[in-house]
């Protein structure tokens, strides 16, 4: 059931590079099974997240296909929050900050995520019950 | 409208990218949109505040960065539309850096005082 309650969340990571974003997505996760709405502001290298063009790949030093490995891509865990929050009906209204992606060539990413930009981080901040950034460091 | 504070810690981080320091950037964005909004700088990134800055001349190959970042002038734009900018003064003398550096309108505030600044904000956003 949903609580009514809603959490902005900002982060700034790009894919793989560090454990920002999988705290990032276990906070998102979490929120949504416990049936709040999440609204995401992916700033910086963040909105390569939910790229539609990430493929997995073998892994060589394990020695296993890429069908053995069956690795998710950040875009396939955003993916699933989306489902998630569809299962708990609940919002996660996803924010790929616009100028950013133009410039990282990041326009083509799955269903879900609209394009935005600072303002929407701010009138989401502003509609929450909480407010937390992740930035890079 | 609630009040945030916007922490920077992290100091010429994506200075490279269009939008200069990312969240001096996204703070003018926000400040243009309405938002009530202050920033410390703090650790490092107190040295944004420094006046004459000139990162200027960044060439690989033919390929010149004719607008470079300009973060010294753009807190002190900062600073003229309103938005409060406070450096941690233990961080400002740590770094050999004096007011004489600094464009005109920062205010420092030692550490022991960060507590009854943030308890000014409504919302508090460490970057």
């Amino acid at each position: 059931m949903a609580s009514e309650k809603t959490l902005t969340i900002a982060i700034m990571d790009a894919p793989y590079e560090s454990a920002n974003s999988t705290s990032a997505l276990r906070i998102i996760n979490a929120a949504l099974e416990k049936g709040h709405n999440v609204n995401v502001f992916a700033y910086e290298g963040a909105v390569n997240l939910t790229m539609r063009a990430q493929q997995p790949h073998p892994n060589p030093v394990k020695g296993t296909s890429v069908e053995q490995e069956q690795h998710p891509t950040t875009k396939d865990w955003v993916a699933s929050l989306f489902k998630l929050a569809s299962t708990k009906d609940v919002k996660l209204d996803w924010v790929n900050c616009g100028l950013c992606v133009d410039e990282r060539g990041a326009g083509d990413w799955i269903e879900g995520p609209r394009r935005g930009g600072p303002k929407d981080f701010l009138d989401a901040s502003m509609a929450s019950d909480a407010t937390l950034v992740i930035p890079t460091k | 409208m609630p009040k945030i504070l916007n922490i920077v810690e992290t100091a010429y981080r994506a200075t490279i990218e269009e939008q200069d320091d990312t969240v001096l950037w996204l703070t003018h964005m926000l400040k243009n949109a309405g938002a009530d909004i202050s920033v410390l700088l703090r650790a490092n990134a107190v040295n944004y505040a420094v006046k004459g800055q000139d990162a200027s001349g960044l060439a690989f190959g033919e390929t010149k960065m004719t607008h470079p970042p300009e973060i010294g002038k753009g807190v002190e734009k900062m600073i003229q539309k309103g938005v409060p900018v406070y450096l941690v003064e233990q961080d400002v003398d740590e770094r050999g850096l004096s007011d004489a550096d600094f464009v005109s309108g920062i205010k420092k505030v030692k550490r022991e005082a960060l507590p009854e600044l943030i308890d000014q904000h409504d919302q508090v956003w460490h970057w």
